[in-house]
């Protein structure tokens, strides 16, 4: 197991480096330029030495170098300087948003608590909410309630997020007045009134995005339970006179959770891209935000940034995935 | 003297025999939703096909006597304006029109490259062992990718290019497809390689090679036909998610030019005018949902049709 966890891990090494280049050269044929921001009243002897201080003259191999060295060398040792207090760093040289001319990463460290809190919290329901329809649909295959839910995940799936989110704003805010149609970020948590304004301001893009990520991992649960319940194991279980909720809960639940596992730890990275939209459409001032102000304002260097974390997550939890595979199913050994 | 057959007989002996599309529509009639999903989209397409000359106005058009135009603006449905008019007095029918032609059309065109791509893929990575570990590694890391950020990088840096060689409308359709195309087909990749590797150990496989089938003809002739239906499902399911994903560009305000519409672009529209116009953002959103939940239930029902051990019972 852990010879195997170090080889993936040595795998995905060269993958993060293919994935960063791509993105590196994508963005690098880029029309943008540093200093699309700056005043034209600034004198072009003056712009040249501020694109030399940003290292954006030199060649293209230069610059790919450095933007490495200042993702993995630079910006981890300045967040550990700021944890502990050291001092790793030396004043080097970070990765600067065009835009706001501040670290890429404080401006991210800001978002992250907002998606954070929206995203986290969604998909936690929705998992909480998809186990079960999943189990009891298996259950009683075929039942009305099997059926229901198989058109409700449908039109979970098929429905686009922006349009569920924006029927609800209609609905629930336009009409009904019950909730915010925008998702205040300033507002801080502190006694039990503000805890009910968080919480209202959060139910709506939560119940868009769990709705979304609770169909499909509903699906998962049903058709991993689907093919324990016909295994021999379960008779067996039957046979030798476990009451029908030790089996089902006990036996078959804990064999199909398995590969749901797997699924849920998949869709972790996925529902960030996903919650680009989301973030769009009910004004979350979160990472998906940033990332399309980004993109509006030719930022390349937040571009790069966000876009590669991205990846590093889907890469993480990837891996993630199969070694909890691995663990949990004794009959998967890589060695 | 010769015995001659009841006529019955002899008529089930001349009948042809039945075709497999044949079974396979039979099976497909029984799934309800499949059925339900097949006419609505037919419905659809129908729609937006002879919808032009049904309902001949012009999407584009605002009028030109500003008085008469700000009279026109955001009206609600009426006889001669049944989904009412959009902030510039345009009728938003006649824009559902024309938006609905463009999203079907990214849809099907992105679908096609995808799907091309993938099988091509798959295809040979399946049959050629060579190739194999290159193309999967390939395969793996264009699913590590950030898809949605990536595609909203590719589209914001190369629109105003494409626009400038091909135009503003060709460019953008051009792009959004590529774009769609190359970011989709791993999923069919996959499936078309794991069909292939089994397929190659098949006796008839071996009987075409046996007699000197070149790889080309057998992959044309002898596989390629064996891995049409999980190709056919990834295709319909390959359409739905194109959709969906042109629209969220769209929505994003990364899609098509603002006089271009498209569902997406109408939706994004409309998200400004909505409190006090819901209408404005429903009808692009159904039309949305509606087309790729009916495509959706499509493909399931042909997953089921296609799949011979389900047909026979």
């Amino acid at each position: 197991m852990l010879t195997y966890t170090i080889r993936r891990l040595m795998l995905a090494i060269p993958t993060l480096f293919f994935i960063s280049l791509i993105i590196f050269l994508l963005l690098d044929l880029a029309p943008g330029d540093p200093m699309s921001q700056v005043p034209l009243t600034v004198p072009p002897e003056v712009k040249a030495k501020m694109r030399e201080a940003l290292g954006a003259d030199q060649p293209m191999v230069v610059r790919y170098a450095l933007w490495l060295k200042q993702f993995f060398v630079v910006e981890p040792s300045h967040i550990l300087d700021n944890l502990l207090g050291t001092d790793l760093a030396q004043g080097s040289q970070r990765i600067l948003s065009w835009q706001s001319r501040s670290p890429v990463a404080d401006t991210i460290a800001e978002r992250l608590p907002q998606t954070l809190t929206v995203i986290g919290s969604s998909y936690l329901i929705g998992v909480l909410i998809a186990l079960p329809i999943g189990i009891y649909s298996a259950y009683r295959q075929y039942s009305w309630f099997d059926q229901l839910g198989t058109f409700i995940a449908m039109i979970g799936f098929s429905v686009p997020t922006f349009f569920t989110g924006v029927l609800l704003i209609v609905i629930f805010s336009v009409n009904l007045h019950w909730f915010p149609s925008i998702y205040d970020t300033t507002l801080k948590v502190t006694d039990l009134a503000s805890f009910g304004r968080q919480v209202r301001q959060m139910a709506m893009p939560v119940a868009v995005l769990s709705l979304y990520n609770a169909a499909q991992i509903s699906r998962y649960m049903r058709s991993s339970m689907l093919d324990n319940l016909t295994q021999d194991y379960v008779r067996t279980a039957r046979a030798k006179g476990l009451t029908e909720r030790v089996v089902v809960l006990k036996h078959v639940l804990r064999n199909s959770l398995i590969p749901v596992v797997t699924v849920i730890a998949l869709g972790i990275p996925t529902i960030f891209a996903g919650a680009i939209i989301t973030e769009q459409v009910f004004k979350v001032n979160g990472l998906g935000a940033l990332l399309i102000n980004a993109i509006y304002a030719n930022d390349i260097p937040m571009v790069q940034t966000l876009t590669f974390i991205f990846a590093v997550l889907i890469v993480l939890f990837n891996l993630v995935a199969d070694i909890v595979y691995g663990m949990l199913d004794p009959r998967i050994r890589y060695d | 003297m010769t015995d001659t057959l009841p006529a019955a007989e002899v008529d089930a002996a001349l009948r042809p025999p039945r075709s497999q599309w044949r079974d396979v529509w039979d099976q497909f009639k029984t799934h309800r939703g499949a059925l339900v999903g097949f006419t609505v989209f037919a419905t659809l397409l129908v729609a937006i096909v002879l919808g032009p000359w049904l309902w001949p106005k012009d999407p584009q058009f605002i009028e030109p006597d500003a008085v008469k135009m700000l009279r026109l603006r955001n009206l609600g449905p009426s006889l001669s304006y049944p989904f009412g008019t959009d902030q510039l007095g345009r009728d938003m029918l006649a824009r559902m029109i024309a938006g609905g032609k463009v999203s079907i059309a990214v849809g099907l065109v992105a679908m096609a490259i995808s799907v091309t791509l993938g099988t091509t893929i798959g295809v040979l990575a399946g049959y050629f062992k060579r190739l194999d570990g290159p193309l999967m590694r390939a395969t793996d890391l264009f699913l590590a990718l950030p898809l949605l950020p990536l595609l909203l990088v590719m589209v914001m840096l190369f629109r105003e290019t494409l626009a400038g060689l091909m135009g503003p409308e060709l460019g953008t359709f051009v792009l959004i497809v590529f774009a769609i195309g190359i970011t989709s087909w791993m999923q069919s990749a996959r499936i078309v390689r794991g069909e292939v590797l089994a397929l190659k150990e098949r006796e008839f496989v071996l009987a075409a090679r046996s007699i000197g089938t070149p790889p080309r003809r057998l992959i044309l002739r002898h596989i390629l036909p064996n891995v049409m239906s999980p190709i056919m499902v990834a295709a319909t399911l390959g359409i739905a998610s194109a959709i969906i994903t042109e629209s969220a560009l769209s929505f994003l305000g990364l899609g098509f030019p603002p006089d271009f519409p498209t569902w997406g672009r109408l939706l994004f529209e409309g998200v400004e005018y909505m409190q006090q116009f819901p209408a404005r953002v429903i009808w692009p959103g159904l039309a949305i949902s509606l087309t790729v939940l009916s495509v959706n239930y499509i493909g399931d029902g042909l997953r089921d049709a296609l799949d011979p051990r389900i047909r026979g019972r």
